[in-house]
Order: structure tokens, then sequence, then C-alpha cells
């Protein structure tokens, strides 16, 4: 009775599907899966019968622009701000990394070999625009005006730090500055990025979205990738390929053309550029940026570098690599080095203002982290801060609790560190 | 699609022969459905089963919202379990919309979102397969705010996941894992006993300021019919509700099992004269731990149920919690009548759940005690 009256409705309403099952033997492949033709021959695909992707450049190694039409239009304040922001950030880094060896705070990661894929990625945006990083973006930060005096405080966990306290050195967040906390867990910040870019569809922001050859692995990555194409996300998804993944190089980690070859697979449009070219980087993401806007849909950036130094103080990465590899790069191909030969050639720079500039930048660094050391860190109570927007009974409790118990027990606990 | 087309046409004309198909599944079902005694809010009332409220509830939500976004798997066509029907329609594709099938996906979509001031209100399609999107709730979700200093939050951020024992789901359709995020702080999660519960929860987990689990139990969804409430209204997260008073022995559940918990105190009466007070926790995070020891103060003896598995099942929480606030009170070691310690079967169901005998003899042991 029921399938009856079942095929009655499917003979009245369904005529036109009907139709189209008749087409099946006339025409191409109609498989609602893909839009492609047919092929009586039977070869693999393989990871060579496409081209790998070229890497877009600017300049060659050494700093000379190879096409002039290429070399983007910035003023000369730009162009400084660019490469006092790198050399600054390598200042702070070194004198970070060193304090971590002493032992006065408790871990960090340098960001040496990869200042041109910050600073001319973060040049090529708008402060609106909303960033999510992994963890090795400092220069991001740095050239949206977070502070010497911010770093070092979310370095200390002092009362200062933005974060509270919270979370260990690095880990940087900055609401003003639309530079989303980092965290610890590697990918997790890309399809959140593209949540977010969904959500500002229209608005005219962008958002960027960092993450290295490593953390593309992750599952989150092929969500990210799958949902900004799907959902037509402004995000710019933009993955800083420095050949290693902790001790991980990158032919332990994927096999097929980098993370490049993945966004067409995606439908994703993609560019792949010199990761240690800050002109190229400012082109790349610039282009990305007016293309998201435009057309509200994502982009794939794979900014080809190297990873100077070690993943972070917990690790010394000569056990997995020689130091000849490291100095080759350092000395051949050099993204702080070949901007400086490129503004020296323009008469912007010399080296007479970069002892200047580092003598400058070195006194600030230690002012800043002189300061910060001596700060309290935040009243000990904070710990039972946050964990919702209002304090529930039950957290309330416990924080009491400890309270008495600090009481009693006061020559147990650093309460003198904090305030 | 055109199955789908092809169904709901076929429903439409066959209303009667379902109605008997229903009521014979009922009878199949472990529970027996009680309606709640009385509406939370004053107002014009609606009959509604529960994924008539839930949809109701979203409807509401998308309405008075504009920031508001329904996603997940097949939400867009109204759901598999008709939770979103004709949402998509109404407020359109842009807010209203399928993902593609990744669930750590949907939940990291939907943080992203709520950072940005959107009400992202995800659907995972059965609680079962939550588990992709672990660590997108508890490593991130749950932690955002602490973590940034409170610079960045997912306060706009509501999962929903059918969950629950439904007579045939077995390992993959019948979980209830609530547990698993109960140790996470910075996350509420809340569980509705029928449609005027699933509609306020929903209500207010939307609203709520922190990012929020409502786990709804699938084989009520069609079961549970009541007279909802037409207007907007919320229902506290973290609150209990005392169903019924009683003075010898406390039964608490959440979900379906209240249902299964009022039937057993009917029986207590019934059978042995012994007199229940019941309560729904309806909420796993936080939760009312006030009500629930006030009322064991008074009885003396507990009973707590759920379905989820009896080893660090949420009953243990409840337990441990209730010995340290109550010790001089108890007559009784706390019992819990749960799911065993297996995976959920499917043949065995009726082997395997807290049902009404295992959880009256329980309460027979007691009162013996």
């Amino acid at each position: 009775m029921a399938t009856n009256k079942c095929l009655h409705l499917l003979r009245g309403r369904f005529r036109d599907q009907l139709r189209f099952c008749r087409h099946l033997t006339t025409q191409g492949p109609l498989f609602p899966g893909a839009q492609t033709t047919w092929t009586s021959d039977l070869t693999f695909v393989t990871a060579s019968t496409y081209t790998p992707i070229p890497v877009y450049r600017v300049m060659d190694r050494k700093g000379a622009v190879i096409d002039a039409t290429h070399e983007p239009p910035l003023p000369d304040t730009t162009l400084l701000k660019m490469y006092t922001d790198m050399r600054l950030l390598n200042t702070m880094d070194k004198i970070l990394y060193e304090s971590q060896r002493q032992g006065r705070i408790s871990f960090y990661m340098t960001n040496f070999g990869e200042e041109a894929m910050h600073i001319g990625s973060a040049a090529a945006l708008t402060a609106a625009d909303v960033v999510y990083g992994q963890y090795r973006e400092a220069g991001v930060l740095m050239w949206r005006g977070f502070t010497l005096q911010e770093f070092v405080d979310q370095c200390y966990g002092n009362r200062d730090d933005k974060g509270k306290g919270k979370q260990m050195p690095i880990h940087y967040g900055s609401k003003e500055l639309n530079f989303v906390t980092i965290s610890s867990p590697l990918g997790t910040q890309m399809p959140q990025a593209v949540g977010a870019a969904y959500a500002l569809k229209g608005s005219g922001r962008v958002v960027i979205c960092y993450y290295g050859d490593g953390a593309a692995s992750e599952g989150d990555a092929h969500a990210a990738f799958n949902f900004a194409a799907t959902l037509e996300c402004p995000v710019i998804l933009f993955c800083r390929n420095n050949g290693y993944a902790i001790s991980t190089p990158v032919r332990e980690q994927y096999r097929g053309d980098g993370i490049a070859a993945r966004g067409p697979a995606y439908g994703v449009h993609t560019l792949r550029a010199d990761g240690n070219d800050v002109l190229a980087m400012y082109n790349a993401t610039k282009l990305a940026r007016e293309y998201c806007v435009k057309e509200q849909k994502p982009v794939v950036i794979e900014a080809m570098g190297y990873r100077v130094g070690h993943h972070s103080t917990s690790d010394d990465s000569t056990a997995y690599r020689s130091q000849e590899e490291v100095d080759q790069w350092t000395s051949s191909d050099n993204p702080t080095v070949k901007f400086k030969t490129y503004l020296t050639n323009k008469g912007l720079w010399n080296e007479e203002k970069e002892k200047e500039f580092i003598k400058k930048a070195r006194q600030d660094v230690m002012t800043a982290f002189v300061a910060g050391e001596k700060k309290p860190k935040p009243e000990w109570t904070e710990c039972f801060e946050d964990v919702y927007k209002y304090m529930p009974e039950h957290i309330k409790q416990q924080m009491n609790q400890m309270k008495s118990h600090v009481e009693k027990y006061k020559e147990h606990y650093p309460v003198d560190e904090f305030a | 699609m055109a199955l789908n087309k092809i169904c709901t046409l076929c429903l439409r004309q066959n209303s009667r022969e379902l109605r008997i198909l229903n009521n014979l599944i009922n009878k199949r079902n472990h529970f027996v459905y009680t309606a709640d005694a009385e509406s939370p809010v004053k107002g014009e009332t609606t009959k509604l089963n529960m994924f008539q409220a839930i949809n109701n509830a979203l409807d509401s939500a998308l309405q008075s919202d504009e920031s508001a976004l329904v996603f997940g798997e097949d939400v867009a066509f109204g759901g598999v379990f008709r939770c979103t029907i004709g949402l998509q329609a109404k407020y359109g594709p842009g807010r209203v919309f399928n993902t593609p099938l990744c669930e750590q996906g949907i939940v990291g979509f939907a943080i992203g979102a709520a950072n940005m001031g959107s009400t992202a209100i995800a659907e995972i399609q059965f609680a079962d397969y939550i588990f992709p999107a672990f660590d997108q709730l508890v490593n991130e979700a749950a932690k955002m705010r602490y973590r940034s200093g409170g610079q960045f939050d997912c306060g706009k951020l509501t999962v929903r996941a059918p969950c629950g024992a439904v007579g045939h789901g077995a390992l993959y359709h019948s979980q209830s894992p609530e547990a698993y995020f109960a140790h996470t702080p910075g996350l509420k999660i809340v569980v509705p006993r029928g449609p005027i519960k699933a509609k306020g929860l929903l209500l207010a987990c939307v609203r709520d300021p922190d990012p929020c689990l409502i786990l709804e139990p699938k084989a009520l969804y069609r079961a549970a019919v009541e007279e909802v409430p037409v207007a907007d209204f919320v229902l506290p997260i973290g609150k209990a509700d005392v169903l019924l008073k009683g003075e010898q022995v406390t039964l608490i559940g959440w979900g379906t099992q209240v249902h299964v918990l009022l039937e057993v105190a009917h029986l207590a009466k019934t059978q042995f004269n012994a007199s229940c007070e019941v309560i729904d926790l309806v909420s796993i995070l936080p939760w009312d731990r006030n009500t629930v020891c006030q009322s064991v103060k008074k009885t003396k003896r507990v009973l707590i149920a759920h379905e989820a598995p009896l080893t660090g099942g949420f009953g243990a929480e409840v337990a441990a919690t209730i010995q340290e606030e109550c010790f001089l009170h108890l007559e009784a070691p706390v019992a819990r009548v749960t799911g065993f310690d297996t995976p959920f079967p499917h043949v065995f169901e009726p082997f395997y759940l807290p049902d009404k005998w295992r959880c009256l003899d329980a309460i027979r042991n007691l009162l013996d005690y």
C-alpha cells in the first residue's frame, strides 16, 4: 500500500528527473562528484604529473631586483620600517633567547630566517585585518605596534601581561592589534580563522592565518582548506614552510609538492613565494588580500624559507642538522641581509645607520627587559579568573579554600613574587 | 534529496498510519515519557515534540539575533532529526548552511565565528561523532578566555548533539559523552528532558557568555511532547529541577533517564510504599550541588542513574560530592545504576540500560541497608 502511494507520488512529481536519467547513456561523465571527461587510457596520475609550482620572487639571493615592474612602490618610510622592524625582531630574539639560557624566562622561540615572511605579509594587511598565528609570527605583532615591553611582560607573565600570566612565553595576543592569542596545539587556529573570516564576510576585512609546514599535516589544516573553499571565506591561509617541524624535515612531513599543491586540489587560489624576499612577501600578500576582499574567497600562500634558529630553547638543532647547512642559508640567502643590500642600493641605509640602530635597539630591549623582570606577577588568585565570564560558585569555593590554605602555609608559597 | 521529498510527501499523506506506528515504537522504549506538569513561563503554549521545540528555539535565535548562524552536516534540508527544518528557506543559505563532513572543522569554524561576535550554533550529527572535535572543544573553546587574559573568547559558541540510547543505536548512535566534557573547566553542558527544557536551555546556551554544549537525548525527539510556551524564554543553566518531592530516597538522573526514574518512583510507591524524590540534574557543568545535597540530607539515601558507563561516569562526581558534603547524613552508601563498562551494544541493549528494574532493585537495597 505504501509502495503504491510512493510510486504514484514519484510519477507525478519527478518526471523531469526520470527524463534526465535517460541521458546517462548519451554524454560525457555526468557524475555529481567531478566535472571532467572520459579516457580509455589507464595511467597513474603521480606527484610528477604536474610541474612543481614555481617560487615567485622579486629580488635575487643578493637583493637585486629582477623585474623592476614587480618592485612595490612603497614610500621610503615604509621600507625603512620594514627593515628596522626585522632588525629589532632579531635583537629582541637574541636577548630573550639568552635570557632563557640564563634561567630568567622559562622558554623562548626565535624567528631567525623568517623576518621577511612576518614583516612582508604584515605590511600588506590593514590594522583591521585579523591575525590567527601559530607561534613564530612575532614580527607580525611587532609591525602592528606590540611594544617591546608588552613582549617582555608576556614572557615574564607579570602583572602587566595582557594574558594575565596564564600561558608560557611567546603565547602573545592583543585585542587592540587584532592578533588572536596564540595557543600551543598546532593547526587549531586554521579552521578558527576560516570561521572568523566567514563572520567577517562583506566587512572589507580579511583574516590571515599563519601555520607551518608541520602544522599543515594536522587534520585541522585539511578542515580549514576545505571549509574555506566550500563556504567561500575571505581568509589568507599563509604557510611558513621553513623546512623543519622541530627535527622532522619536510621529506618526512609530506611527499607532494609542498603545501601549495594542496590549494588547487581543494579549489583554492594559491600562490607560492620566496619567504626570504620581503618584497615578494609583500606583493603576494597584497594580491591575496585584494582577491579575498573582491571575491570573498580564500587564498593559500606558501612562503618558502628556512628556519635558521632552533625550534625553541628546548631544542638543539645540531642534533639533526649540520651547522654547515644553517651557515649556508644564513650567508647565501638571508632575508635581512638581502633587504639591507636593496635599501643600501637605494641610498636609504648604510653601515653607520645600522650600527646606530642596533645599539639603540639593544638598549630599548634591555630597558624593557629589566623593567619586565622587576614587575611582580599578577595577584595569585588570578589563576581562578576568566574560566567563565562570571566566576561560578564551585570555583569561588575552591579559590576560598586555597586562600585559607595559603594564609596558613604562606612560607611554602612564593607569595612575595605576586602582587 | 529525492528520497526525502518522497518521504515528506508520503508522511503527510499517511499521518494516521504513522501515529499507529509511533505508538508501537513507543511501546518498545525502555521509558515512558512524562511531560512537565507546568510551564515555566506564563502565556500561550503549543503542542510540540522535542525536535519541533528545538526547531522553534533555533528559529527564535535566528530571528532575534542577526549574527546568528546555524550549521553542521545536513542542516540545510532540515537535519537528520528534523531540528533545522524550514530554517534555510526562512533565513537564507548565508545563515543556515551545510558544512563538509568534518567535526573538527565544524567546531573550529564555529569557534572562529564566535570569536568575531557571530552567534555560532553548530550541530554535530551524533554525539558519538563529537570526538574529532574534542581538541577544539577542550583545548580551544574551553580555554580561550582563560588563556588570553579575557581578550578573546568564544562565548557565542553553542554546540548541539543528539545523544543517548534510541533502542537500536548500538556503539555509535547511542553514546552519552557528558563525562568527558564535564572534566573540562570552561565549558557548560546541559541535557534537556523534554521539549520545554530543550527550548529554554538551547536559548539559554545561545545567549550564555560562555561556550555551551547541549546534548539532546534523541529518544525524546519524537516521544516527548509537551505544551511548549510560544514566547521566547530561557531556562537557567546550573540549576537542577526537583520533579517529584519525596522523603525516603533521592533519585538523580538527566535526559531520558529522568523519565525512567519518575516511573521507578511510582513503582516504589505502589510496590513497597517508598516515597522517592526525583531530581533532574539538567546541568552537568556547572552542576547544582546545593539542590542535590539539600535533598540527600533530607532523604539520607540516594541513587544516581545514567546510561553512560559506570567508571568515570558523571555519577561518580555526584557521588563523591555527596559523600563529602552529606557524609554524616547518609544511611546507606550512594548507589549508582548505570550502563556497564562496555561499549554500547546492539541486540543486548535491554540488558545494558539502567532500566527501571535495576533502579527499583537498587532502591530496595538502599532501604534495606
